[in-house]
């Protein structure tokens, strides 16, 4: 092969590698598009200040599903993601072989079980028995979502993390517990915070074990035993209703959802910056 | 007096393979022992058995005994823990905290052990560091990330790491095999000074080095202790043939 003709090649292979980069982006980029342009002309401060207009009335807002969402993924963060960080670090650093393997295989099938079979399950267990839908209910229900992500995602960032730290750390004395919990899971932080970015943009999304476990509601957050309402509910019930002014806000709404998931992760990725070995 | 390491028919295993064939050698107090060896002959392994390393690898296990002066530290109910508080390591490849200043890298031991005085840790900060001959070049950068030092200087922060619990015995599985000249004969010089006031046992596949800087040396091969004797009369007057073969760089 000439260099004239090697070099066609490369930039060749270069190219389509760019061209295939690009076409990962163009989705998002659409989607964020289309989203400004159906929705931005709804969204105004009193779309984030104000409660939902009866049918017929113009304006209000989505205040309540906006705080609704964020106190269900509140719960759902504080029930998910000790129990996915710690039960990743020990997958990653269990001698043992069997029953990492069989926890292994259970995560990775919880990961692909339909989110509304999640709703179904926190409907059975809370639901049913308190008699009402309630955040608290919701809340689990995204958060059983959220662990096997992190679990998985955190198990393979502390992999990552060089054997010779594990051992510097156990070298000088400490014991186990404090090696990975003061050296591994620091050095594996940023890969740790993004799995946890992926898991919450995921939940944030999430309609289906909505529908029977939060309800939605069209007024404030009222306790945890209480319906609540939420930003993706909200949008499913606005985009089913015959009413323009409706559609309208629930385009306003999707695009106040993925700007959300948008800052949350970019906060994050600033926020993790510097020093650390897996990312 | 300094304290001393007596081994006792040592064998280790991974798994089903065994490393270690029954190994009897005395780590003399206040000196070096260098263990020398090709790559595979089990030389990392016994060193890692001296502060119950070993068994921290999954499937890894270890018979015979390893006395500190008088304790045996594989009896039961010995906690490999305090084994190894007592016992410091220096690793083949430098390793600080990446997450860590090279003050916190430094201060980590003695965090764990209850220290928590500012005015106390950074008087045992500086002393280890000037100890492992590092203060004078880190001394205005202690808040720096300690991966963001020199290889050479990275060694010698993790002695200091190691030296700030004031351990009774040091461990350095070829401290000097990732390091340039330089920087190997900072290293030596420190552990010249060292052995005034602790033990140490030092892997290195560089015989020169182990020449240089030891009084005992142990010649291994696969699993065996082949010869072990002072190391001027080895490196002169080796009484086994493999040995000579070895040191004179017949194979290897």
């Amino acid at each position: 092969m000439t260099p004239a003709a090697r070099r066609l090649v490369s930039d060749g292979v270069s190219g389509l590698t760019f061209a295939a980069a690009l076409l990962v982006v163009c989705p998002l980029l659409l989607i964020f598009g289309f989203l400004l342009y159906q929705g931005a002309s709804a969204i105004n401060v009193d779309f984030f200040l104000h409660l939902p207009k009866p049918v017929g009335e113009a304006g209000g807002g989505v205040a309540n599903a906006i705080v609704g969402s964020v106190i269900m993924i509140g719960l759902a963060v504080a029930i998910g993601l000790p129990v996915g960080i710690l039960g990743g670090v020990y997958l990653a650093e269990s001698r043992d072989r069997r029953l990492p393997w069989v926890l292994r295989f259970v995560a990775d099938v919880l990961n692909g079980v339909p989110s509304i079979v999640f709703g179904i399950f926190a409907y059975t267990v809370v639901v049913l028995p308190m008699r009402r839908f309630s955040a608290l209910a919701g809340g689990l229900a995204l958060g059983l979502i959220l662990v096997p992500i992190v679990l998985r995602t955190t198990e393979e960032m502390v992999r990552l993390v060089p054997s010779a730290l594990r051992e510097a750390g156990l070298g000088l004395g400490l014991p186990q517990w404090k090696v990975s919990l003061r050296i591994i899971i620091p050095a594996a932080r940023a890969g740790i915070i993004t799995g946890f970015m992926v898991a919450l943009a995921r939940i944030a999304g999430e309609t289906a074990p909505l529908l029977f476990t939060a309800l939605g509601n069209r007024f404030w957050h009222q306790g945890l035993d209480q319906p609540i309402a939420a930003l993706p509910l909200q949008i499913y019930a606005y985009a089913i209703a015959p009413y323009d002014d409706w559609h309208r806000q629930a385009w306003a709404g999707a695009l106040v959802l993925i700007t959300l998931v948008f800052l949350a992760s970019l906060a994050a990725r600033l926020a993790t910056r510097g020093r650390s070995v897996a990312r | 007096m300094g304290d001393g390491i007596y081994v006792k028919g040592l064998r280790a295993w991974f798994g089903d393979t065994l490393i270690l064939k029954g190994v009897d050698l005395t780590v003399a107090p206040n000196a070096v022992t260098a263990i020398i060896g090709p790559s595979g002959c089990g030389k990392s392994t016994f060193i890692r058995c001296l502060n119950r390393m070993h068994e921290t690898v999954p499937g890894a296990r270890v018979a015979g005994q390893v006395l500190l002066n008088s304790e045996d530290l594989y009896a039961p109910g010995v906690d490999p823990v305090q084994v190894r508080r007592r016992i410091g390591m220096v690793f083949q490849k430098p390793n600080p905290f990446p997450t860590m200043s090279v003050f916190d890298n430094v201060a980590a031991g003695l965090r764990l052990g209850g220290i928590r005085r500012k005015s106390r840790l950074q008087e045992e900060v500086e002393r280890a560091l000037r100890h492992a001959a590092l203060w004078d070049e880190v001394k205005d950068d202690l808040d720096k990330s300690g991966v963001s030092l020199s290889g050479g200087q990275q060694q010698r922060l993790c002695i200091a790491r190691a030296l700030a619990v004031d351990p009774q015995i040091l461990l350095m599985d070829e401290p000097c095999s990732a390091l340039d000249p330089i920087a190997t004969a900072k290293i030596e010089e420190l552990i010249h000074d060292l052995k005034k006031e602790l033990t140490i046992a030092i892997v290195t596949h560089n015989m020169q080095q182990a020449a240089r800087v030891s009084e005992w040396t142990g010649f291994f091969l696969m699993g065996e202790l082949v010869e072990f004797g002072v190391t001027k009369e080895m490196f002169t007057t080796p009484g086994d043939k493999r040995t000579e073969d070895y040191i004179t760089g017949r194979f290897g």
